[in-house]
């Protein structure tokens, strides 16, 4: 278990505060990440207007008209001193993603064989082989990213991205992986395609997946995707790789 | 939507970008959501308050102009602002002050004369059923709106109403509240962040020198192009990102990351605007010539909470 080595909070506007507690990308730093969320909520109450869990930091923002930063920051320092990891948390929830792995879905599964020097079979069974964490939502509503790839899958974001991206899109770059929840532009490398719906207005909670969470990607076929309502349409536009 | 909806307006022409605003959403950045609301805090308070609604009144946020409406109904509103050449029936109407129209009365507005964006609020506000806990509309997000889902004002569309008010107010902005927006301004900015991680000289360059808004500019950040500021970080580990940021990527020019912002982001920061400094950048013009300016919070929190005060 690595532990907090100094964190340090940075100003982030007047109403809020950055908490970095870690210099690296461990999976450790989720439990420490939930711990200090929840010390917040207790904390700050009604003024505690937004949490952002992120690697390595939390973004704290409070009511400006309600607390003052000092007021906040005096509670940060408190809540740092006495904060334990969220043992309860570490295994986290576990989600298993339908996923039909194939070129017509996830046009460059193609390319990161040829990058990792694998066939196209190994690169999918080396994908839905592990099970990754939760470190971070962002860049749209319920968009997770999850690490960290296997080191042979590390590749590169495209040159160009892509303008549209279908829901559902399976996508790994660098040492990461994502699902995409909504048509969006992206610059992954598509290598599949979930049926797994991430982000849902009706849904409690909204997105699927939360910091913390682990999740794990299971190969099916395109009848099975299919049958639990998978949208079969391949992947149209050509980009630069 | 409740029982005393109604329709307020049908909207003639919708314009390039109206969008339905209430104060933003909160409580669901940590799943990538978006904060949303008025690009121009300032406006939009004016706006409602002008018409007699309380703070987070869902208002309309007009860009550019090129709206065209009809009331369906004997109604009380206030435009606060830019000024886009807004006229009722056709002639020039007065911005930052309560007006009341009838039903079939026509409300148009032309292009901007000053400043970006206009706010019109109506007594009682729009209605629209909230989504993840707000109307306010964030198109890239499919969130929000009149339908709901994240759409900008068409034409046809049916704009319903909470209401009538149940005061009817006269009220008007006084002058210096007034701002013009093709005036030089200074921006208010919290140092933060990785500021001293930026070469003395990019320190000094961001402070001294005249920024130019870039035409690369919406409601999730705006570009300025100036002397090319340096820091030794290129790019770090995605942390959250809050209103105002002022984020340096590795061509040297910052970005004000505004409402619509992605909620983290891993290039360097300065630290970020005051959100009323956020506010009056979303009302600059491409081309016009900001500067940055250090204040201190003991300076900062107070100039926003008086801010507030007079809404409440």
């Amino acid at each position: 278990m690595n532990g907090m080595a100094n964190p340090t909070l940075e100003r982030a506007g007047l109403d809020g505060w950055m908490v970095r507690l870690f210099d690296t990308i461990e999976e450790q730093n989720l439990l420490w990440l939930t711990a200090l969320s929840h010390e917040c909520e207790v904390a700050f109450g009604a003024a505690l207007v937004d949490v952002v869990p992120s690697y390595t930091t939390l973004l704290v923002i409070f009511d400006p008209l309600q607390l003052t930063p000092c007021d906040v920051r005096i509670q940060l320092v408190n809540i740092l001193a006495r904060l334990e990891p969220d043992e309860a948390g570490a295994e986290g929830e576990l989600h298993e993603l339908p996923t039909w792995y194939d070129a017509s879905v996830g046009p460059d599964l193609q390319r990161v064989a040829e990058l990792s020097g694998m066939t196209t079979e190994s690169v999918i069974e080396t994908h839905s082989r592990q099970q990754y964490r939760v470190f971070a939502l962002g860049f749209s509503p319920g968009f997770a990213f999850m690490g960290l790839l296997d080191e042979s899958l590390k590749c590169p974001r495209l040159a160009t991205p892509r303008a549209k991206v279908p829901t559902g899109s399976v996508a790994i770059a660098g040492r990461q992986t994502a699902a995409y929840p909504a048509v969006t532009p992206g610059g992954w490398n598509l290598i599949g395609r979930t049926t797994a719906r991430l982000f849902d207005r009706n849904r409690e909670g909204f997105s699927l997946l939360k910091v913390g969470d682990r999740v794990r990607f299971v190969g099916v076929s395109r009848t099975t995707f299919e049958k639990q309502g998978g949208d079969v349409t391949p992947v149209k536009d050509k980009v630069a790789p | 939507m409740n029982a005393r909806s109604a329709i307020g307006f049908r909207v003639e022409r919708a314009g390039p970008l109206a969008l339905l605003q209430d104060a933003g959403r909160f409580g669901v950045r940590h799943l990538g959501v978006t904060q949303g609301g008025p690009a121009d805090l300032h406006g939009w308070a004016w706006a409602n308050y002008l018409a007699g609604n309380a703070w987070g009144t869902p208002a309309l946020e007009i860009t550019f102009g090129g709206l065209e409406l009809v009331a369906g109904q004997g109604l009380t509103v206030a435009i606060a602002g830019a000024d886009l050449a807004a006229k009722h029936n056709g002639k020039p109407l007065s911005l930052w002050r309560t007006i009341n129209l009838k039903k079939g009365d026509q409300l148009t507005f032309g292009t901007p004369a000053n400043g970006l964006r206009a706010y019109l609020a109506v007594a009682g506000g729009f209605a629209a059923e909230a989504v993840l806990g707000s109307v306010s509309c964030v198109m890239r997000e499919q969130l929000g709106g009149f339908d709901g889902q994240g759409n900008r004002l068409a034409d046809g569309d049916e704009l319903t109403i909470t209401g009538p008010g149940s005061d009817n107010p006269e009220r008007e902005a006084p002058a210096s509240e007034r701002p013009d927006y093709s005036a030089p301004v200074t921006l208010n900015l919290l140092t933060g962040a990785q500021i001293a991680a930026f070469t003395g000289k990019s320190i000094f360059d961001a402070f001294n020198a005249e920024w130019r808004v870039d035409n690369r500019a919406d409601r999730m950040g705006v570009r300025l192009t100036g002397p090319k500021l340096r820091c030794t970080i290129e790019s770090l580990i995605s942390e959250g990102i809050s209103l105002g940021a002022i984020q340096v990527p590795p061509d040297g020019q910052p970005i004000a990351l505004l409402n619509d912002r992605q909620t983290i982001g891993g290039y360097p920061r300065l630290g970020n605007l005051t959100p009323l400094a956020a506010s009056r950048l979303a009302q600059c013009q491409p081309g016009q010539v900001v500067r940055f300016r250090a204040v201190s919070i003991e300076r900062a929190l107070p100039e926003y909470r008086s801010f507030r005060s007079m809404f409440d």
